[in-house]
This record gives C-alpha cells, structure tokens and sequence, in this order.
C-alpha cells in the first residue's frame, strides 16, 4: 500500500527509512528468517540439499503443512484459533478414503463431499465459538479430541476393525481429476529440460525430479490468493478488522459474524485439501494423519508474523513459516546433527518469533 | 458561564425548522441489561438540518440510548420509525443503510491497521468487474488524506497506523469517517472530549456545516457551552428518564446545567463555589 497521495510536507516529519519501512511488514521476520534458515544449511548440510532434487524434497512436506499455515494465518489475523485443525485433515481424510474407497465413488463427488463435510464441521466450529462467546481455543481443543476420536471410530468401522483404509490409489487409478490432487506438474518441461541437459538425470534419460509435486502449487497458489484476499479486497479488510477489535469493527458495519464463520470453514477446508493431497499420495489413510499439524501450523503462522492476540499477519509470512519448517526438519537430514535438535530448533524459533512479533506491534501501533 | 444566553454565540441557526418532518423518531425506547434498567423510556427525534443536542451525566444512559438508534442494541421496547416507516436495526450495518452514521465513544477503531483502512472499514469502495473486483485503495487513500485535511489535520500518510495518532486525531478521524458517511443522521458522541480549542471549534463547525447540509445531526455532550454553540433543541437525560427537551433560547446555560445535574444540587455547589463551576 504505498503512500501516494501524499504531497504536504509535515515539519515534525522525519523522514521514514526504506528500512523503517520494512520494518512495518508483519512478514519481515519470517523472510531474515528463511535467509538465516538457507545460511545455515549452506554451511552445515551437504550440498545435495540445495539441489533441485533437494529443493523439491524440503518443499514437499513444507507445502503440505504451508496449506494449513495460510489457512490458520487468517483465521489468527481474524482473532481465533482452530486446534481441530491436525485432527480435521485424520477426519477429512476417513471421508474422502470412505467415498473412494468403501463407496467407491468418483473424484469429482468424492473431493467436493469430502470439502463439503470438513466446511460444515468448520462452520460449526465456528457457530459455537460465536453463539457462546466462548474463547476459540478451548472449543475447538474439544473438536480436536472429538474428530481424532471419530476418525479412529470411522476408520475400524470403515475398514473392518483396522485403523488404516487401504486400495485408495487403486479406486483412483485412471480418475481424470487425479492429477490435479496427486502426483508431479509440469511433467513434459521437466523431461524436456533433461533432454537438453539443464536438469539431473538418472542413468537412463530420465530426470531426477520428474516435475513439481502439485501440493507445491498448491501452496503457491492459496498463498498467493490469501495474500490477494486479506490485502486488496474489503473481506480482507473485515478480516483485519475483526482481529483486530470485534466490538469496533462490527460498530462500524463489519459482518464479524459471518467473516470469522466463513474463516473457520476457510481453515476447515484447508486441512481437507492436505488430506485429499496427502491421502491419494500415500494410497492409504490412517488415524494418526494429521498428528500435531495444529501446533505446527499455528507456529508457522506465528513465525510468519501473526500475532497471537489477532488483527495483524500475513499469508506470504506464513508461507516463509512454513518453509523454515520444512527446511529444518529435512534439513538436518543432510547435515551431521542429531534429528533430535528438530525440535530445540523449533521452539527456539518460536520464542524469537514471538519477540520479534511483539516488538513490532509496540513501533505499529505506537506503543512504548 | 454566567452571562444570559444571547443569539450571537459562535453560530447563526437555521430558523429551526418546525415544520419539517423527523427523519428518526424514537418512542419511548426502553433498554434493559439484565436487570439494570438503563432506558426507562426515552422519545426523541431529529429533523432534517437539526442539530438535536443529547445532555446528560456520566451513566445517564445516553450512549446507550445512541447505540439503539445505531443498531448496537435492540431496544427492549419502544418504536423507531424513519421517514414514519417503523424500522428494526438488526445490526449497525443496517442503520448505516439507512443513512445514519455514528462516532462512538470508543471511536470504534482498530489501532492496528492504518488510517484509510479505518476510515472505510465496513463501507470499502469497489472497482474492477466482478471476478477481480478488488477495493479502490487508490481512492480510499486520497479521500482520507483529503477528508483529514477538511478537518484541520495532515496525516504523515494514509497508511500510518490509527495506533500511532494521538487521542485527538483518532478522534478526528472518528468524526470525518462519519461526516463522511453520515448521508441522513450523524451521531456523535462525546466527540470532543479529547480535543484541543482549536479542533473543537473545527469540530463545531464541521456539525454546521453538516446541518446546513440537510443532516440531522445529534450531538452529545458534556459540555453545556459547546451544546449551546451549534444546538437548536436540547434533551436532558436523567437516569435513563428524559427531563425534558428545550428550543433553542428557550433555556439558559444555568438551567441546562442544572437539569443535567439532575436537579437542584448543581445551583447550591455553584452558590457556594461562588460561579465558578
Ligand atoms: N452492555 C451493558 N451491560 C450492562 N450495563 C450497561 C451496558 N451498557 C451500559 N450499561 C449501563 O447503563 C447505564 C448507562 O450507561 P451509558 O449509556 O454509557 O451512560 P452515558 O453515556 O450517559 O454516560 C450505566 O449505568 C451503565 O453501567
Ligand atoms: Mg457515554
């Protein structure tokens, strides 16, 4: 949002930096961040991390846990949390394995039931966090328990007493819409560029990386629309608007209600398409899918900039967040530490994130 | 604060106009919260290019009885009739369609996002076609900075976050978003209580302006002078109970101060402060 309206000069106006600046935009933090994350492994990992093959390989799970970031990112910069999230995508996933799998139907009723489901649960998520006024944490902390419980239920009743629904990728062998959900983009460029030899090849001809994961796009793509959504639409504005102070914002005509309904389904429906994505990927489904995905979210959101409190944040910076996620845990795999330090690495990142965050709310908002 | 009422204070009125029609009228609007009774009954009502001043203590119910009239609250009972026509405010949403615009106590701004997005959160201007149609921010920038100089301020840049004014420009802001908007009603709240000399005689103004314009305007205040300044009817509010409602040159500053204090405790203090008061 550059200033050019202005043209009176103020004498009490110090002139602002291109630094200062910077300093405004709430994804700062995660790009020095991807920049310090990308230092590190270039002098600690071995050089094959940053090969395309390499790339591809953190980009991959960093996609995967990117989708839900962005969703969880404004569903934050609304002023609520989703928990169930981890849980949604393990539930989302039973649906769509079921509707495959046990009913056998087509992608194209499968994926649009299967969105269909996870919107409803979000939406009552949502419902209940707003008629009770209770606080979104604890609500959706019961979904996280009730929707790991059903998919445990669902999946035994679903696959005869097994906790795993196996013969997803048979049931969409040939499907039409299969290559919008699973599998590698971009295929014939790849072949091409290894053809005339800008890309790695295997023995036989054929590229090292045959395309880019389509959950890479994905991403991109959810990125770029939240960014478009929260930025230069009036949506967008309601969003900030009501994270920012619900009794302000709906004073002044903001819909909060419908905004924050719509943003728990937004999140909902995000972990239903990690669920479609990584379910056909895996062929199969299980309970465990999902585990712990809420927390790693909320902290690629917040690496990203959002503030825990609401009404300031961004999608690119949960998109850095969640890069910086996959680059640390594959990371390490390529360098001499221990796996272990994963999670050290985690929380310390965190707790900066949060500083930092802090910090630059106080010079926004002119706090001191 | 004295001297008698005389017709050359600050403002020349408009004949006030008798004759006219409300645009909003209230009948008796009660407010219960539980079980405190904070509207026991109230009518009122403005006249298009009125200023109808709402006067009152600390918790007599005023921004309560304002918040009904803005669609914040559903009065418990009572009629809202506009242009005559009964009318039920689901949300401030609704009361904004129907050309009524409110600064609030609060000021209802968010301290996070910048000055234009403030100016025009819930009422954002659109271009573009339909799949792309994206807010005008060019547009919003520039009407901002504009509607913020009419007022007597130079912001540092549309963008700069409402967090960073001071209590006087946020106020300022407050009260041009909704001269900007207020296309039949404007509300005001307390609008000066922040304010400086100079702002405040700016925001006087601006209420003339603004009702010259054809506006009804409703201004609420503590202070009897700046009532006096632009007022053309005066409401005293009572714990929750209208006291009465005077014309202009009907009433002295003595006699208003009094009322608001509910009676006759404000003329001993005064009596023994020796006028100051
Ligand atoms: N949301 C609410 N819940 C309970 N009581 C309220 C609420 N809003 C206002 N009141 C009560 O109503 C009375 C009138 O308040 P208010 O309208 O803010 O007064 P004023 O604006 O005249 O100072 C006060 O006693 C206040 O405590
Ligand atoms: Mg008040």
């Amino acid at each position: 949002m550059a200033d050019t309206a202005q043209t009176v000069t103020d004498e009490r106006l110090k002139q602002e930096g291109f630094g200062a600046r910077l300093m405004k935009r709430p994804e700062l933090g995660a790009i020095a961040g991807v920049i310090l994350v990308t230092t590190f492994f270039l002098i600690t990992a071995d050089s094959t991390m940053f090969t395309l093959s390499g790339i591809m390989n953190f980009m991959t799970p960093a996609a995967q846990l990117g989708i839900l970031a962005i969703g969880a990112a404004m569903l934050m910069i609304g002023g609520e949390f989703d928990l169930s999230i981890g849980s949604m995508v393990a539930f989302a996933g039973l649906i769509f394995g079921a509707c495959v799998v046990t009913l056998g139907l087509p992608l194209i009723l499968a994926i649009p039931l299967t969105l269909a489901v996870a919107a409803g649960l979000g939406a009552v998520n949502g419902v209940i966090v707003l008629k009770t006024g209770l606080p979104s944490f604890i609500v959706t902390l019961a979904f996280l328990f009730i929707l790991r419980g059903a998919s445990l239920v669902g999946l035994k009743l679903a696959s005869g007493g097994s906790t795993q629904l196996r013969g997803v990728r048979d049931a969409i062998e040939g499907d039409w819409l299969a290559p919008m959900f699973s599998g590698d983009a971009f295929g014939p460029i790849f072949a091409w560029l290894a053809q005339i030899g800008l890309i790695d090849t295997f023995k036989n001809g054929t590229p090292k990386v045959p395309g880019v994961p389509v959950e890479i796009l994905w991403f991109i793509a959810l990125a770029l629309v939240a960014t478009y959504v929260l930025l230069r639409t009036p949506q967008g504005n309601w969003i900030f608007a009501s994270g920012g102070d619900r009794n302000a914002a709906s004073n002044s005509g903001v819909p909060v209600r419908k905004v924050k309904i719509s943003l728990f389904m937004v999140t909902a429906l995000c972990g239903a398409l990690v669920a479609i994505i990584t379910v056909m990927d895996a062929g199969s489904t299980d309970a465990r899918r999902g585990f712990m995905k809420e927390f790693e979210a909320i902290i690629a959101a917040v690496i990203g900039g959002c503030l825990l409190t609401g009404g300031y944040g961004s999608a690119i910076g949960a998109f850095f967040g969640a890069i910086i996620f996959g680059m640390v845990t594959i990371g390490l795999t390529y360098t001499d530490f221990d796996q272990d330090w994963f999670q050290i690495f985690l929380g310390g990142m965190l707790l900066i994130a949060v500083l930092f965050n802090n910090y630059i709310r106080k010079r926004v908002t002119g706090e001191r | 604060m004295t001297q008698q009422m005389t017709e050359d204070t600050t403002f020349h009125h408009g004949s006030p106009q008798d004759a006219a029609k409300p645009i909003i009228e209230m009948q008796n609007i009660e407010k219960h919260f539980g079980n405190i009774i904070a509207l026991a009954g109230v009518s009122f009502d403005v006249k298009p290019g009125e200023c109808h001043c709402l006067l009152g203590d600390n918790g007599a119910g005023k921004s309560t009885f304002i918040k009904t009239m803005s669609g914040v609250h559903k009065p418990t009972k009572g009629a809202i009739t506009i242009d005559g026509q009964p009318m039920n405010f689901d949300s401030p949403r609704d009361a904004m369609e129907a050309g009524i615009a409110t600064v609030f106590q609060d000021l209802a701004m968010i301290p996070l996002m910048s000055v234009t997005r403030n100016f025009f959160m819930g009422r954002e201007p659109l271009k573009g076609s339909k799949p792309f149609r994206r807010m005008d921010i060019e547009m919003m920038n520039q009407t901002t900075v504009e509607e913020m100089r009419k007022m007597g301020i130079n912001l540092r840049g549309p963008d700069q976050a409402v967090g960073t004014l001071s209590g006087g420009e946020r106020q300022t802001v407050a009260i041009a978003r909704a001269v900007y908007f207020g296309a039949r009603v404007l509300i005001l709240d307390e609008p000066t209580s922040a304010l400086g000399v100079r702002q405040t005689s700016n925001v006087l103004a601006t209420i003339d302006r603004v009702r010259k314009q054809g506006v009804g305007v409703v201004f609420i205040s503590h202070n009897v002078r700046h009532a006096l300044a632009v007022g053309d009817r005066f409401t005293v509010l009572n714990r929750g109970k209208t006291l009465g409602t005077a014309q202009r040159g009907q009433i002295t500053p003595e006699e208003l101060q009094d009322l608001m204090a509910g009676g006759q405790e404000m003329a001993q203090l005064e009596g023994s402060l020796g006028g100051t008061v």
